[in-house]
């Protein structure tokens, strides 16, 4: 009795928590695709996905369907359990991060001391499933797109930790919850509004978006690291993609749009619960990513290079120092 | 307390069996990979311990940096498993020696508990209540150790800076691109617009 008390009981809740939040997010992925292609091309001019069931709300499923009934193909000279491994590696990574998310006040799966951390050492893995698979792939194209993406992700890991940090002063905790309730007076997005930049752009080279989609330039490396997948293992990374999209913006809004916060604590806008405001915050983010993708050519190499290090390590160095001197000059250090 | 000792036993179990994979496996590649999921394990170890500041920042600094450059090496080595092997026997005493000599100082550490027990005292103790980690670490690396901390900081620069400047080199005969003057390029001084009479060419 007292096994089930301390052992089962608890097992079966944490089990029914990460359900219930894995489901949702499967379904959100899904529709985020053809949240995708509709915007891209309302911008183009274009219908867009319209076939497939009312206003072509089933085309996810269609496309999902499709990858899987076709045939898994390992390359002959790939290092089979390698090639096997990093498509797992990145969906899981993608999914794990979510347990320290947020969504309302105590509506977190693990209320962490070190949330912040957590989510920076998880999105810092996020670079071996493609570094693992352009490298077992066994082909010129996986390897040289995977030896970009590398370079590229461990280059604006580094702002993005500065970024990190200017928050962390000014909440005074490494807990995500601490850091939506610090936001009450007002989002950091407005006083720290050069770091919110920096970030966001940071965020559209960590998870590999237009306009630094160079690990999968299509005009140079076909498809770049996971060019020699296909059927379910291209799904996962598919997957893991669009997953990381959802993330990073779910990361923007607790540090700088105030999480599940109205925009004013006021009448009609306080009636609107919390978590509601959360995925409308993160929807909006995740439309300047696909607003972006449409309007910008992609950076060269180079080019992007010299961002990540000469232009946004500086200034958020800078600002690091900039934000830690008005906290002491005015004493609101927390 | 039978959880968090299967815990335990799982990760302490991993880590040594990956870290023995790490010495053993053929493949330079695949000795990366163990090495990388040995730190996992050993951050799960200091989860365990509630040192979760700690457990975060190996696994930041470690596998999320320090193991992609090593990655990053390793497979770019064009490597001769061949000639890998041919060393073998002649490097193996010395291996052994460094093995011994590590072995030693491990069973020095754990029998100085037994010749001076009073030295338990000053060992790691948990933090006090109401004191997050990071607090912890902050007071005594900020506060009361500032000093050494700034000079190991001095040190580790000085250490980059050194590396820089022995590798650093500008060979006049690379051509380089001078991004200031791309970013300074203007439409009106490069593009010419001609109006071409027909049959006359520019």
């Amino acid at each position: 009795m007292e096994f089930i008390d301390t052992y089962v009981i608890p097992g079966a809740i944490i089990v029914a928590q990460i359900l219930a939040l894995v489901v949702p997010l499967l379904v959100a992925v899904a529709y985020l695709t053809y949240f995708e292609r509709k915007v891209i091309g309302a911008i183009q001019l274009r219908k867009g996905p319209n076939v497939v069931g009312p206003f072509g709300l089933f085309q996810p499923f269609a496309d999902a369907l499709k990858l899987l009934s076709k045939e898994t193909i390992l390359p002959a000279g790939a290092n089979k359990i390698i090639f096997l491994l990093a498509p797992m590696l990145t969906f899981v990574l993608s999914l794990i991060a979510w347990a320290v998310i947020p969504f309302d006040e105590g509506m977190v799966i693990a209320d962490i001391n070190v949330g912040v951390l957590y989510l920076f050492a998880i999105s810092s893995l996020g670079v071996y499933g493609v570094i693992m698979s352009g490298w077992a792939s066994n082909s010129k194209y996986a390897f040289l797109g995977a030896l970009r993406s590398a370079a590229q992700m461990v280059s604006y890991e580094v702002s993005i930790g500065f970024v990190i940090i200017t928050v962390l002063l000014c909440v005074g905790s490494l807990n995500l919850t601490d850091i939506v309730e610090a936001q009450k007076t007002v989002w950091f997005a407005i006083p720290l509004l050069p770091m919110f930049v920096v970030f966001f752009i940071s965020a559209l080279a960590e998870t590999n978006r237009a306009p630094f989609d160079l690990p999968e330039g299509e005009s140079e490396l076909v498809a770049g690291y996971f060019v020699e997948y296909s059927s379910m293992s291209f799904a996962l990374f598919f997957l893991g993609e669009y997953a990381n999209m959802i993330l990073m913006s779910g990361i923007t809004c607790v540090l700088f749009l105030g999480g599940w916060l109205p925009p004013f604590d006021i009448a009609p806008f306080n009636w609107v619960p919390g978590p509601i405001w959360f995925i409308l915050k993160i929807s909006l983010v995740l439309f300047v990513f696909l607003w972006v993708r449409a309007t910008f050519p992609r950076y060269r190499y180079d080019q992007l290079m010299r961002l990540g290090w000469k232009i946004f390590l500086p200034l958020s160095l800078f600002w690091v120092v900039v934000t830690a001197g008005v906290l002491v000059a005015f004493d609101w250090v927390p | 307390m039978a959880l968090q000792a299967l815990v335990f036993y799982l990760f302490a179990f991993v880590a040594v069996a990956s870290g023995v994979m790490v010495v053993t496996s053929r493949n330079p590649v695949h000795s990366v990979l163990f090495l990388i999921l040995a730190f996992f394990n050993a951050a799960g170890l200091f989860v365990l311990m509630g040192a979760e500041f700690l457990a975060m920042i190996l696994v930041v600094v470690y596998v999320g940096a320090v193991a992609v450059l090593f990655l990053f090496v390793v497979m770019m080595l064009d490597i001769n498993f061949v000639e890998l092997r041919q060393g073998f026997a002649r490097y193996l005493p010395v291996g052994a020696l460094i093995g011994l000599v590590l072995l030693a100082e491990l069973v020095l550490i754990a029998g100085v508990w037994t010749f001076a027990p009073d030295v338990t005292a000053s060992a790691a103790a948990p933090i006090p209540e109401g004191v997050t980690n990071t607090e912890a670490l902050g007071q005594v690396i900020y506060t009361q150790y500032v000093l050494a901390f700034q000079a190991a900081g001095m040190v580790l620069l000085v250490a980059m800076i050194g590396a820089i400047v022995l590798t650093l080199r500008h060979r006049p005969d690379v051509k380089r691109q001078s991004i200031d003057k791309q970013n300074l390029r203007r439409p009106e001084d490069v593009v010419e617009i001609v109006k071409v009479t027909r049959g006359g060419g520019v």
